[in-house]
């Protein structure tokens, strides 16, 4: 019997536990990180010969929909500040998968520190942009937290992790280029069947491409061959996932991060669940990117008291009026959720208009002097 | 070595039929002899002798006895109980001297002690838990198990062994590169790729029978799986 030593038992144990993508395009390079919600492996896309982040969810077995679920979220949500899915398929032993683009750069947890708090606060607007618009398509995000937002060497800004998402009444359509023909209950209920029906891949974003480029092109795994995009690939007998539509969170069940938790979430409100549960969170992300400043300027305190009320009806209606708060914040107009004294007023104002001020103030003393040295 | 069905060997030892409780205890002591001897050795600090002697005892006894009978899956998994019945038994052993009574180390059952003693010569000490430790050996001779079904099972396919065994069980700094090894087995960089990958799909699924036969309960078979693989299995 052939002695393994400790290396080669961890090595065996990790590529035991790789996902096994026979029949992909893809072959895993390394690990990125891991969660209670999965793995997330750097992988390479041998017909587009490029890198690209792979997620594996690790979930009870009955709620992998989640996976599809979030994959067909971000598929539709085609926004810069919004990570894009390329691909999506279910793993011979039932595990879902999808493949995103391999944000590099840091996370907001992580890169705040090394920002003053104007460019925290930017960074703050751009996460703003990207739910708001999530917002716009129906989707409530609901695990808004400085870990799950991105931020990459140009100073992009992405909010990732949309595996709790709700959907709202009005899910986003799918776009133009979707291989999904229609959208809502008919195009949910036709998809999870091609996957029931062991149709293991599902590209939902043919604008990628997929050419016969790079090493390996038009190669694959034994397994049979599955065409490189669209439905309908051939995967044998890989297991079912259950419905996508219905929501993952079922009423009273709490998905979230304490401390970025609204009430109503904590208490596993799912109906009472809407835009404002995201405001409370930014609100909690707005606390986390003022920290250690002292002291803390009263309107954007204001601001964040507001966001993080207790009551939704307290809180701003929603994340574009919170962002244009901010907004107002940073270019020295007041803002809503703060009512200034005079003096305050005044204050804002000369730091608003702080050079014109000075120089109207110099003309005025050089005017009194001139008038001064004359009049004698 | 196991039953070719996916059967519990712990059920199979209760069995009536005294044929399969003899094919079951016997793949039972096959998958955990070593472990238990390296255990002794090491965590005990039993000498050669002594640590053969126990570990013949401790399996003679336990089908003797019928101790593995008294697992209760919903208590602990059977690792952890057979590690506890082990650390029970060599401490009783040592104070009642109850080798020499067992007849001074005569050999019950055929087992490789030389083979076990040069692997522990070559496992590094470490500062590991008791537990750990029991962990580390069985996971070794799990995987070794699992590799040696893999070689017979790739009869007609050797060079995919070959691969697995040049790629997957060298120690880390000893690993070629895929390009290496598809020069040296004529293959492609992507042939390489895939008979790797198809090599370890079975090596998984080897391993996960073999769990599924080691263990008592599903649930301890899906708890087995995870902590040895991180895999949920199907």
């Amino acid at each position: 019997m052939r002695w393994l030593g400790d290396g080669a038992l961890d090595h065996l144990r990790e590529v035991a536990s790789e996902p096994d993508l026979a029949g992909t395009p893809y072959e895993i390079v390394g690990t990125i990180g891991q969660g209670g919600m999965g793995t997330v492996y750097l992988a390479r896309d041998r017909d587009l010969d490029r890198e690209v982040a792979l997620k594996v969810v690790q979930l009870p077995d009955d709620d992998d929909g989640r996976m599809l679920r979030e994959a067909r979220i971000l598929a539709r949500l085609e926004h810069p500040g919004i990570v894009p899915v390329h691909d999506v398929g279910v793993l011979p032993d039932g595990r879902a998968w999808y493949v995103m683009k391999r944000v590099r750069g840091s996370r907001l947890d992580e890169h705040a520190r090394t920002l003053s708090l104007p460019d925290r606060l930017r960074v703050f607007e751009r996460i703003c942009e990207a739910v708001a618009f999530a917002h716009a398509h129906g989707v409530i995000h609901r695990d808004l937290k400085p870990e799950n937002v991105m931020v990459g060497p140009f100073g992009e800004v992405l909010v990732m992790d949309w595996g709790v998402a709700k959907i709202g009444p009005h899910p986003p359509a799918p776009s133009p280029s979707s291989p999904t023909p229609s959208q809502g209950e008919g195009e949910t209920a036709k998809t999870t069947e091609a996957m029931r029906a062991g149709e293991g891949r599902w590209r939902p974003s043919p604008s990628e491409g997929v050419g016969e480029v790079g090493e390996g092109s038009g190669v694959r795994a034994p397994a049979p061959s599955p065409p490189a995009r669209g439905r309908g690939l051939g995967r044998g007998g890989t297991g079912s996932i259950p419905g996508v539509r219905a929501p993952a969170t079922a009423h009273g069940t709490i998905l979230g991060t304490p401390g970025y938790m609204a009430p109503e979430q904590e208490r596993g409100e799912v109906e009472r669940i809407d835009e404002r549960t995201d405001v409370y969170a930014l609100g909690a992300i707005l606390a986390f990117l003022m920290e250690g400043e002292e002291p803390v300027p009263r309107p954007l305190e204001a601001i964040r008291s507001r966001a993080m009320a207790a009551e939704p009806e307290d809180r701003y209606p929603n994340v574009r009026d919170l962002s244009a708060d901010l907004g107002r914040y940073l270019d020295g107009l007041p803002v809503a959720a703060y009512r200034e004294s005079l003096m305050e007023r005044a204050q804002r104002v000369f730091r608003r208009y702080r050079v014109p001020i000075l120089l109207v103030l110099a003309y005025l003393l050089m005017r009194a002097l001139l008038i001064l040295i004359l009049g004698r | 070595m196991f039953p070719s069905t996916r059967r519990s060997v712990l059920l199979a030892a209760r069995d009536a039929d005294p044929e399969v409780r003899r094919q079951a205890l016997g793949a039972l002591i096959d998958s955990y002899w070593k472990p238990v001897y390296k255990y002794l050795r090491v965590q005990h600090r039993a000498e050669g002798d002594e640590a053969r002697d126990l570990t013949q005892s401790f399996f003679a006894l336990a089908l003797e006895k019928g101790t593995f009978d008294r697992y209760d899956p919903v208590k602990a998994r059977f690792r952890t109980f057979l590690r506890v019945c082990l650390d029970g038994f060599a401490a009783n052993e040592r104070k009642a001297a109850l080798r020499q009574k067992r007849g001074g180390g005569a050999a019950l059952l055929s087992l490789d002690f030389e083979g076990a003693e040069a692997e522990l010569d070559r496992s590094p000490s470490s500062d590991l838990t008791p537990e750990e430790y029991f962990h580390r050996e069985w996971v070794r001779a799990l995987f070794a198990h699992a590799v040696e079904r893999l070689r017979a099972s790739c009869e007609d396919r050797p060079a995919r062994f070959l691969l697995f065994e040049r790629y997957d069980l060298e120690e880390p700094g000893e690993r070629p590169t895929y390009a290496d090894l598809g020069r040296e087995l004529g293959m492609t960089a992507v042939q390489v790729t895939n008979d790797l990958a198809a090599a370890r799909r079975e090596f998984r699924r080897l391993v996960l029978e073999e769990l599924r036969a080691l263990t008592g309960s599903d649930a301890e078979f899906r708890a087995e799986a995870r902590d040895v693989l991180g895999v949920d299995p199907p």
